[in-house]
């Protein structure tokens, strides 16, 4: 699997004419998101890039990681509020609306449907067996989604050994550490921000 | 323990309204990040569900398809259930998405266009590549995170071993993510895992 090809890898990220297909129509936004959703099963990240990225190409792996760099450091779902980035980017507040409507209607029925019978099987070790095996597997796709997105690094304007060092020292204190998150972005997350700045032409 | 039989007042739904909202701000890293103060909030201070219910609202909410944002509208839906009808388990889902989302929307819609305009701008520019690394950093915290959340007794050593199966699978095939769950789902019911 090989990352679409750039036109010239100077190119300013965000920037480049990338001719890629795009969302037809806010309908169309709904219609992707709410399919997206319905088989996100423990978070819909993984969904999201695969679909978006790798099966309809509306952003490359590079534009995904910047949208989603957006869309985690701002308060509020960070699936949600990638929906409304890109559903912004192509149809301003109507496609925002129609991407994180697509992303919530149906799933919030199936979640509520889900409330309704839940009490009755809650016990049963098969179910509660089901649901363990299907967590293990969501984690596994959280971290094959950071994995591919780790590719993106290549094309970053930081050195390559400065982004792993930042990515590993971050991951051991959130995950090991236990750090509180807002440290970790203003310390790790700033530092890395003033190396691009700087090295970023004015 | 027995779910509470409550009364809601308009100025308990206001209550319910009003912390959702404040919520929504704080939820730096997903709305999961603030479960703890909403716990310490619905189920110690006001007691309006029980321990039980809470737990179950998260994890329903987590193996079910969707954003796990919607676990808030499940919290409300308890909150509304323990005021005794169908009816108001609805007016608490709608409070509590409302509330939960609103703010955050708002604000993330806003950036997100200021972003959009100015993305020629170094710091814009400096901001979307210096975040990448901590960006992934996160996403593989989360994941670890996940995979250890129900606790690290190597007893469990199936489980993480479907974890990285299913991360080793997913990053280098094309494999449709619904078969992983599916494979997940039945490993689990046999009792394999």
């Amino acid at each position: 699997m090989s990352p679409s090809p750039l036109p010239s890898p100077d190119a300013p990220p965000g920037t480049a004419a990338i001719s890629h297909p795009a969302p037809a129509s806010c309908t169309d936004l709904f219609v992707s998101f709410t399919l997206i959703a319905l088989q996100g099963f423990g978070g819909v990240l993984a969904v999201i890039q695969r679909e978006l990225v790798e099966r309809k190409r509306w952003l490359t792996n590079e534009e995904f990681i910047e949208e989603w760099s957006v869309a985690q450091i701002l308060p509020g779902p960070n699936v949600c509020n990638l929906a409304m980035v890109i559903g912004q980017r192509h149809f301003g507040l109507a496609g925002a609306m129609s991407a994180l409507g697509g992303l919530l209607a149906a799933p919030l029925l199936v979640v509520l449907a889900l409330a309704l019978v839940y009490a009755r099987f809650a016990d049963v070790p098969a179910v509660q067996g089901a649901l363990r095996g299907m967590a293990a597997v969501a984690a596994g796709l959280v971290a094959a989604t950071g994995l591919k997105m780790s590719a993106a690094l290549g094309k970053n304007v930081l050195p390559l050994v400065a982004c792993v060092l930042i990515a590993a020292v971050s991951f051991v204190l959130l995950a090991w550490v236990r750090v509180p998150l807002a440290a970790v972005v203003f310390g790790l997350g700033g530092l890395g921000c003033v190396l691009a700045w700087r090295r970023l032409k004015p | 323990m027995s779910a509470p039989q409550l009364v809601f007042t308009w100025h308990d739904w206001l209550s319910l309204f009003t912390h959702f909202l404040a919520l929504s701000m704080m939820s730096l890293g997903g709305a999961i990040s603030t479960t703890s103060e909403m716990q310490r909030y619905l189920v110690e201070r006001q007691g309006w569900l029980t321990p039980a219910q809470f737990g179950d609202s998260v994890a329903l909410a987590q193996s079910s398809p969707g954003p796990n944002v919607l676990f808030v509208a499940l919290l409300g839906w308890n909150v509304g259930l323990n005021n005794g009808s169908k009816l108001a388990a609805l007016c608490g889902v709608v409070i509590a998405m409302v509330g939960i989302m609103l703010p955050s929307t708002v604000f993330t819609y806003q950036v997100a266009q200021w972003a959009q305009r100015n993305r020629e701008r170094r710091a814009v520019r400096a901001f979307k590549q210096g975040m990448a690394p901590l960006v992934i950093a996160m996403l593989l915290s989360t994941a670890w995170l996940l995979a250890t959340g129900g606790g690290t007794d190597p007893d469990r050593w199936p489980l993480w071993l479907l974890s990285v199966a299913s991360c080793l699978v997913i990053w280098r095939t094309r494999l449709h993510i619904l078969w992983m769950l599916a494979a997940g789902a039945l490993l689990g019911a046999i009792g394999w895992v």
